[in-house]
């Protein structure tokens, strides 16, 4: 089990490594001159450009040699510091992030476990029912094929602005400030269940499809005919199958994890939600390439972590992680 | 078990939360036929294949519902911008007008024609899908058989890599670089995609790789002195057509999908029309609010059609080339 | 125990219509008898076996009745069936190395599976320990894995198993055929030592290989395409097979100490016919040396001498 999970640590230790040194490559080798650009797009006054000039190139590193650029981005980096935002200049990007996480949080951790939970359970039941099956299976393939940010766009247009029952934008109403109030609570529900919905269908969708193939699949092994040839009841060899296909539904959670990010950026977009999807998208329209950056990075962090802690959820769940590991025979 | 299905794979994420498994046991491995159960490296069975494919084909519902969805929208593409009557770009139509005879699909709040920006937006798709998927098909192909198929250092050096790659959030990636580079063409735009969406390709037929290896008719061919592309190509490659025909449908839908995820977000070329640019522009010209429903409803539509339809006809396919799904 | 086959049908549902696997055959088992089920690939044997304990999603009761300890059995209704399986009928299946859930240690398999059929584990796991023993297998066993069993340890495991509770009948399908010529042999010992120690009343023993059925069957069934050929003692099948199909089997076996510079080893020319539309009459014609126009019609499975019944025109 150690062995399993220092080798995946060995991969995301390599990935961050990786990921980091992209980041920071990227400005320096893409064609043309990032500070020319910012100039550009700021209009500034001609006395003001060479003391912006300046500033930028020192904020870039470009004044000093290139490895030299690379080792104080690392430095940086692990005292936390991403530079300041070019846009909402002096707030530091760390904060700009630390800020607009929570929001981004509180949408896709209870999207992704529930879509995956409900998802599962829906597919199994499929597996077994025909006529629950011709539904799901159609349902799924068009909820999976579908663009979350357009299923957004769709729900607020239908629930909020058509029927009025639900807010169109913002994580909170205007005249209220965040506070662990039950009536801030209440609002904050209010408007997060459309961009959770959109989230939580689309994967939905999905699971509930790859589950039901799976446990058609595992109800076809040579266990599962075996006890039923021994006149095991349904329900054993159900709990055999559930079990075993969650293993690889839960592989696949790892592998689908930055499309489940991707797809919270997008629908945090569609209804202004102040996530992290938000500030990217005004990060993206401002070339605010710090803030760009750091966004980029906390990303990378935040995947590599959720990867592994589905790692140590997986070696708990398959008990051969744990035997083959310890050298059995 | 006569059928491998790679579950330890992590069966294939396409870059759509929660369709992990779909690349599974729903992409599953050997076509029956072949040479599963044959004692000598029997290369007819490939050809006879061929029209017991067809006949099974075109009676999978399966298969022939979504191959028809696709075939109107790839109609769509080609016959729609020769008989739409506007430029999809021209900006000279009344502003904000629901579907009418002269305006299919009505206009933008710029005054342009949404059908024809439709039907451009879906030869945007099918293109970011094909050059997107086929880049990435190409890619894990390579980058599986050879890991596969060598085994040993290089195979935990491609490992590696895949791993690496894998795990970085495609659209993490993709926007970094966009934010630096311009992206001025839809083939530029399918090359990134391309590049980034390999890895679970890469694992899918490594796997797959791994199970045809140490098959007699390999061992045959390798001791006939055939080179190591030349088996690659020749035995183990053929006989995972059929699962290398449905990697690359999921490739494309999934390209497709993350294609519009990037227009949306103002990342693709700015010049053209996509299907995702619309919704882009939809959404910042307040279409919503509006109650522009004839602008921002037919490219989701569009983008479901065309992906859905591959998903369905990829479960079609899937129990043709594999009888034991076959239904009575 | 006896079991009293007749004239049971199976057929395989497919698209392109059914697969007629088993068109009616008639035989019976005595009380401790052991009777092997013989036959190339596609004859019927292994629908035989399994139609007697579970039938499978293609698999169709077309007609028949099969006849355990005096019940009819329900082959069609798989609830009724349920009764009997494990307890009456059993199975050692031919997968019998990816039997168990890999997922779960063999311990908590059969006691979940014991269970699940009413039977307190508790109570039969002294019992289950001691045959495990019986068949070179430790206590250690019930708390491992199955991959850290090897193939063999794993098939001895689930003989165990599907024999803990003293079936009537058991119905060992092809369990020697991925073995080798050493591990054939231990196995088929322990199936006979099973039957000494009346853990089975009796066997079915289904395999393609006549010569391991001489040495650990008491009787030999026969069968081709779908029908029988010819039943007697093993004894007779081996030495004195009336039937031309069986003298052909017979006679393509190796010999030890025949040098076949001498003589060569035959085959039967030609493969068996389409189950999906067989041709009227005798199925075994086609190939058969001694094949004359009464085989048009199809010979009935009598009694030629005492214990030794053939289906064909040319021994009646």
């Amino acid at each position: 089990m150690l062995r399993y999970l220092a080798r995946k640590i060995v991969v995301y230790v390599l990935t961050f490594f990786v990921a980091v040194t992209i980041d920071w490559a990227i400005p320096r080798f893409m064609p043309g001159d990032p500070v020319e650009g910012l100039l550009a797009r700021m209009h500034a006054q001609p006395s003001a450009e060479e003391a912006l000039s300046g500033y930028y190139t020192q904020a870039f590193g470009f004044d000093v040699p290139i490895w030299k650029q690379y080792l104080n981005f690392w430095a940086a980096l692990l005292h936390g510091d991403l530079g300041r935002s070019i846009q909402n200049f002096p707030t530091t990007v760390s904060e700009l992030i630390l800020g607009a996480l929570p929001y981004t949080l509180a949408l896709l951790v209870p999207a992704v476990l529930l879509s995956f939970w409900a998802g599962n359970k829906v597919g199994a039941m499929a597996a077994r029912r025909k006529a629950l099956d011709n539904t799901v299976l159609p349902v799924g393939y068009v909820l999976t094929a579908t663009p979350q940010m357009w299923l957004g766009v769709v729900l607020a247009w239908v629930f909020a602005l058509t029927l009025g029952w639900f807010p169109v934008s913002g994580a909170y109403s205007f005249d209220l400030t965040p506070a662990w109030t039950l009536e801030f609570a209440a609002d904050f529900v209010h408007h997060w269940i459309l961009p959770f919905a959109a989230l939580f269908l689309v994967a939905f969708g999905g699971w509930a499809i790859g589950m039901r193939n799976m446990i058609i699949y595992e109800l076809e092994s040579d266990y599962s005919n075996y006890l039923t040839s021994l006149g095991a009841p349904t329900k054993l060899v159900r709990r055999y199958a559930y079990r075993n296909a969650l293993l690889p539904q839960i592989t696949g959670l790892a592998l689908a994890l930055g499309a489940v990010v991707a797809g919270a950026i997008v629908v945090e977009i569609v209804f202004s939600y102040p996530g992290l999807g938000t500030l990217t998208l005004g990060a993206i329209q401002n070339r605010d390439y710090f803030l760009i950056q750091g966004i980029f990075l906390f990303l990378i962090t935040g995947v590599l972590i959720a990867n592994f802690v589905i790692d140590i959820a997986y070696v708990l769940i398959d008990p051969r992680t744990r035997t083959g590991m310890q050298g059995g025979r | 078990m006569a059928l491998s299905r790679q579950r330890d794979v992590g069966a294939g994420a396409v870059p759509q939360a929660g369709l992990a498994t779909i690349g599974g046991p729903v992409v599953t491995a050997e076509p029956s036929a072949a040479t599963g159960g044959a004692p000598a490296p029997d290369r007819a069975p490939v050809a006879a294949h061929r029209s017991e494919f067809l006949y099974f084909a075109l009676r999978n519902w399966k298969f022939v519902a979504g191959l028809s969805v696709v075939l109107v929208f790839i109609a769509a593409a080609v016959l729609g911008p020769v008989v739409a009557a506007h430029a999809p770009l021209e900006f000279n139509g009344p502003t904000d007008q629901p579907p009418s005879s002269d305006y299919w699909f009505g206009t933008t709040s710029f005054g342009q024609d949404v059908f024809s920006q439709f039907v451009a937006g879906l030869r945007a798709a099918f293109l970011v899908g094909a050059l997107g998927g086929g880049l990435a098909w190409l890619l894990g192909a390579v980058v599986g058989f050879t890991a596969g198929y060598r085994g040993g250092a290089v195979d935990d050096v491609l490992n590696m890599l895949t791993n690496v790659v894998l795990v970085i959030p495609t659209l993490a990636i993709l926007i970094i670089v966009s934010a630096y580079m311009n992206v001025h063409s839809y083939t530029v735009e399918a090359l990134l995609i391309g590049l980034t969406s390999w890895p679970w390709a890469a694992r899918a037929v490594r796997a797959q790789t791994f199970t045809l290896k140490t098959r007699d008719f390999v061992d045959v061919a390798r001791l006939s002195g055939r080179s190591r592309r030349q088996v690659i190509t020749s035995e183990i490659a053929p006989n995972m057509s059929s699962y290398l025909l449905m990697m690359f449908i999921l490739l494309f839908g999934g390209a497709i999908l993350i294609g519009a995820s990037l227009d949306f977000l103002g990342l693709g070329p700015a010049t053209s029309v996509s299907l995702g640019l619309m919704m882009n522009s939809a959404f910042l010209s307040s279409a919503l609010v509006l109650g522009s429903w004839w602008w921002f409803l037919p490219p989701g539509i569009g983008i479901i059609g065309i992906v859905g339809g591959l998903y369905v006809m990829n479960v079609g396919l899937d129990e043709v080339f594999n009888p034991r799904l076959r239904e009575l | 125990m006896s079991l009293s086959v007749d004239n049971l049908a199976v057929y395989y549902r497919t698209l392109r219509g059914d697969v007629r696997a088993l068109d009616g055959v008639t035989f019976e088992i005595d009380d401790g008898e052991i009777m092997g089920l013989a036959g190339e690939s596609g004859c019927g044997k292994s629908t035989l076996g399994k139609s007697l304990i579970r039938l499978d999603g293609r698999m169709r009761h077309v007609g028949g009745t099969v006849t355990l300890d005096g019940r009819v059995l329900p082959l069609s209704d798989d609830r009724a069936m349920n009764a009997f399986r494990y307890k009456e009928v059993s199975i050692v299946p031919q997968y019998a190395m990816s039997a168990l859930n890999p997922t779960r240690k063999v311990g908590k398999i059969a006691k979940e599976l014991l269970e699940s059929r009413g039977v307190d584990f508790e109570g039969v796991r002294p019992e289950f320990v001691r045959r495990l023993e019986l068949v070179g297998l430790t206590l250690d066993v019930l708390g491992m894995f199955p991959i850290e069993l090897s193939g063999g340890m794993k098939q001895r495991a689930v003989m165990v198993l599907s024999t803990l509770l003293d079936p009537s009948l058991l119905i060992a399908d092809e369990v020697t055929s991925a073995l080798d010529v050493s591990s054939q042999r231990a196995v088929a010992e322990m199936l006979v030592e099973f039957r000494e120690r009346q853990f089975v009343k009796s066997l079915v023993f289904i395999t393609h290989d006549l010569a391991i059925l001489y040495q650990a069957a008491d009787t030999i069934l026969v069968m081709y395409a779908g029908r029988l050929a010819e039943k007697a003692t093993s004894d007779a099948v081996i030495s004195r097979p009336l039937h031309p199909y069986t003298r052909l089997l017979v006679s393509s076996l190796p010999e030890v100490g025949v040098r076949y510079e001498n003589r060569r080893l035959s085959g039967i020319p030609g493969k068996p016919p389409s189950l999906l539309e067989p041709p009227a009459g005798c199925r075994f014609r086609d190939r058969c040396p001694l094949a004359s126009a009464m085989c048009a019609k199809q010979p009935p499975f009598v009694e030629v001498e005492p214990g030794h019944r053939v289906a064909c025109w040319a021994v009646t």
